[in-house]
């Protein structure tokens, strides 16, 4: 099921008043069959075309039907992996990913991943079994309740009371999950109601009263957004993942060229705008470029697209933009003016807001902002990113991940961990193209890098997919290496190998006094695991990389290489620091460029 | 801060006011008073919230509690505009030299006698909250054994109704 279009869904908005459809496929005679064959029959003819999931006693009726069904099952080895790799299958193709564990640690190990995906909006199909329905609440053996525990962390989610409401349940969860912002949706199906018999007929009628996302913009806000526009001197189009989840890349190229405004990138938005477009300015945010935090900053127009104002954006947030008004588009009107009041509050699908705007403004002339550009211009080659080498002569990690950017170009889809590495992949590889750039954003979950690569490489198995995982993250969710080695699932893997839990000593040196407590893993000191075997063990090709000269032919024997996965073990120095730096709680205007360098700027600009 | 009254309407499911409940309490709200039942369409159910917040937060949980799937409707009533009644049920000490001025207070509120007993009687009453803490106030020096309040609730004035149909369903 691809995410379907603006103009398809609000045909689908409007039929679902009169007889909702639901989603894809024929239509099919009622034929009988039991809750696990209905439940098979649904995902089948919703379009799944891979399930990531663990068998279990409460599912285990599922997996019957399963093993004769053309639907691809990957027997993943952590439900936390199963549902990673949903996510990362989701973000590399805008199709609902699917995942499914059995009740009880099943369904808890899939928590994180379902609370990772709700925080970056990634549609995702969660389907768990329960003890049957007898048993509910008895403290049955393996019971859990799910759906409680996931009531916070889903955008909706069920638990299937009968087996005759298994094909709407499915049809409502993917409809919910795809549609307005998107998000995560649980489906939590009694064991009884697997095993019980049932009619299955399809398409079935969805019935969501309470479920209408608005697509299309007002026509007097879009109005008002273009007057704001043309008046604006120093605008900034702030984009925010939103603009990759309504596949609104291309409007916003043309939006961002008719218009000339300088754009910012957020970390969910990489890949969003080419990085090598000239009216790039560069990721906003904590660790984002000195041009871009201090577009936002000096703005006095933020066309907010997608973005949702995150204290990783904004730092201290009552001295954030302080003297710009705020258009914001979000299909979420929950979004507008959560954080940062709108002057301009849009809701629709940001690929409608951005066509609607081009055409608003298509007919005027717009200003060259001449002066905004040379501020931003002049920032951007006093500022640049880069790198000091390590004074110890140990291999700098800023520079490992540069290769491999270069080295793999624009058309392969990178995957971070999270930490530094994470920043320095998002800081030093070039994005060019949308869904290139996958990471846990919203959440920051250490061990999303493996699974998800794995997910994405399923998704999409003719592009070069390259995780970049920390020695810490890898450690978290590296088992489902096995998976890949047996299931043909050449993912390709760089531990960025510092030998600590590298984002949490970075705090430790510059605000705890260099106390570096329990942030030493013992990667380095003891080779304890040893990567290259572990790789091996794991049923991959275990390379390390310990020099600089070695990083680019290391690199290229990793992509020569199709038929296994690879894991390099980059060997880098531990005291590499992330820079630029805004730190927690503070202002934008105390961002660092390195450790002890405040930027200079001229302050008549100011 | 302010109070704010809420009408929320919304499917007539099972769990349905966990997750309402659950949001306020996520999002740093404390209710002040709940109350819940079905309406004229049986598959509907109305909460009404009484929450004690600013504007701007309180933007933002009824946001939030739009997002909710199942919620259907969410208007809030100003007390100038609409009824709003909590119900009391007290028990009051009342044995011989006192019963027949707890007897007046009663009659003063308009309130009923539900319950008798030989040295206590059980007092119904609707009203405002104000109108609910007056009448305990001149029961309070009789002695209160005990005493139990609905949460509010609340309708519009006027002929309009927030539960028309097909409005319920179709309201965009």
């Amino acid at each position: 099921m691809t995410r379907p279009s603006p103009e398809s869904l609000a045909q689908r908005a409007a039929a679902q008043r009169s007889a909702p459809p639901a989603a894809t496929s024929a239509q099919s005679a009622p034929v009988a069959a039991t809750g696990a064959q209905s439940l098979v029959k649904s995902l089948e003819a919703l379009g799944v075309e891979v399930v990531f999931g663990i068998p279990g006693g409460a599912i285990l009726p599922a997996y019957d039907p399963l093993f004769d069904s053309k639907l691809r099952h990957i027997l993943v080895r952590h439900e936390q992996g199963g549902g990673h790799a949903a996510t990362g299958y989701a973000q590399a193709t805008g199709k609902v990913g699917v995942c499914m564990a059995t009740s009880g640690p099943g369904a808890t190990n899939l928590v994180t991943p379902i609370a990772d995906a709700y925080m970056d909006s990634v549609p995702l199909v969660a389907i768990t079994g329960q003890v049957a329905r007898p048993a509910i609440g008895t403290d049955a053996f393996q019971e859990a309740d799910i759906q409680g525990i996931t009531l916070p962390i889903t955008k909706h989610n069920f638990l299937v009371q009968s087996a005759e409401d298994l094909p709407r349940v499915l049809a409502e969860a993917f409809h919910l999950a795809a549609t307005g912002r998107p998000g995560p949706v649980l489906v939590d199906i009694p064991k009884d109601v697997l095993q019980a018999q049932t009619t299955f007929s399809w398409p079935p009628t969805l019935d969501l009263p309470g479920y209408r996302p608005t697509l299309h913009p007002h026509g007097k806000q879009i109005r008002e957004a273009a007057r704001l526009i043309m008046a604006a001197r120093r605008p900034v189009l702030y984009v925010g993942g939103g603009v990759l989840k309504a596949q609104a890349t291309d409007a916003l190229r043309e939006l961002a060229e008719l218009t000339g405004i300088p754009v910012v990138t957020t970390l969910m938005a990489r890949g969003a705008f080419p990085d090598s477009h000239a009216q790039h300015v560069g990721m906003p945010g904590m660790h984002g470029t000195v041009s871009a935090v201090y577009a936002l900053q000096r703005s006095d127009l933020l066309i907010t697209l997608g973005a949702r104002f995150d204290d990783r954006v904004t730092g201290k947030l009552d001295s954030f933009a302080p003297d710009a008004q705020v258009i914001h588009a979000d299909i979420d009107p929950a979004e507008i003016g959560k954080n940062r009041h709108a002057d301009v509050p849009i809701v629709g699908d940001v690929k409608h807001v951005i066509e609607e705007l081009i055409t608003a403004l298509k007919a005027e002339s717009h200003p060259a902002r001449e002066e905004w550009w040379a501020q931003l211009n002049d920032l951007r080659t006093r500022y640049p990113l880069g790198w000091e080498e390590p004074e110890d002569g140990t291999l700098a990690p800023q520079y490992v991940i540069k290769r491999l950017g270069e080295i793999a170009g624009p058309d392969a889809v990178y995957v971070a961990g999270v930490g530094q590495h994470q920043m320095w992949a998002s800081q030093f590889i070039s994005y060019e193209k949308p869904a290139t750039w996958l990471n846990s954003g919203g959440l920051g979950t250490m061990g999303y890098a493996v699974p998800a690569a794995m997910g994405a490489k399923v998704a999409r198995p003719d592009a070069v997919v390259w995780a970049i995982d920390g020695d810490g993250c890898f450690q978290m969710t590296n088992q489902e290496l096995a998976t890949c080695a047996l299931e043909g699932i050449p993912i390709k893997v760089a531990v960025i190998n510092n030998g600590n839990l590298g984002m949490v000593r970075q705090w430790q040196t510059l605000f705890y006094n260099e106390r570096y407590s329990n942030t030493d893993l013992g990667t380095h000191k003891h080779r304890i695991p040893d990567f290259v075997k572990l790789a091996e063990a794991l049923g991959c090709i275990g390379m390390r990389c310990e020099s600089a000269e070695d990083v680019d032919k290391t690199i290229e024997a990793a992509m020569a290489i199709n038929d296994a996965p690879v894991v390099i073990d980059f060997v880098v120095g531990k005291d590499a620091m992330v820079w630029p730096m805004v730190a927690a709680g503070t202002s934008n205007d105390e961002i660092m460029f390195a450790r002890g360098v405040r930027p200079t700027f001229d302050e008549d600009d100011l | 801060m302010s109070k704010h009254t809420l009408s929320v309407l919304v499917e007539n499911k099972p769990g349905v006011l966990a997750r309402v409940a659950g949001l306020f309490s996520r999002r740093g709200f404390n209710i002040d008073s709940l109350a819940v039942g079905e309406t004229e369409h049986p598959e509907v159910s109305r909460i009404t919230v009484v929450v004690n917040a600013d504007e701007q937060p309180l933007e933002q949980v009824t946001k939030q509690l739009n997002k909710l799937v199942n919620v259907l409707k969410i208007v809030e009533l100003e007390a100038s505009t609409a009824v709003q009644r909590e119900l009391l049920l007290v028990k009051v000490r009342a044995d011989r030299p006192v019963r027949s001025q707890v007897l007046e207070t009663v009659e003063l509120f308009r309130a009923k006698v539900v319950d008798v007993a030989p040295d206590a009687l059980t007092i119904e009453a609707t009203g405002t909250a104000e109108k609910l803490d007056a009448l305990l106030r001149d029961l309070e020096p009789y002695g209160i054994k005990e005493m139990v309040q609905s949460g509010l609730v609340a309708i519009g004035r006027g002929s309009r109704s927030i539960t028309a149909n097909p409005a319920l369903r179709l309201a965009a």
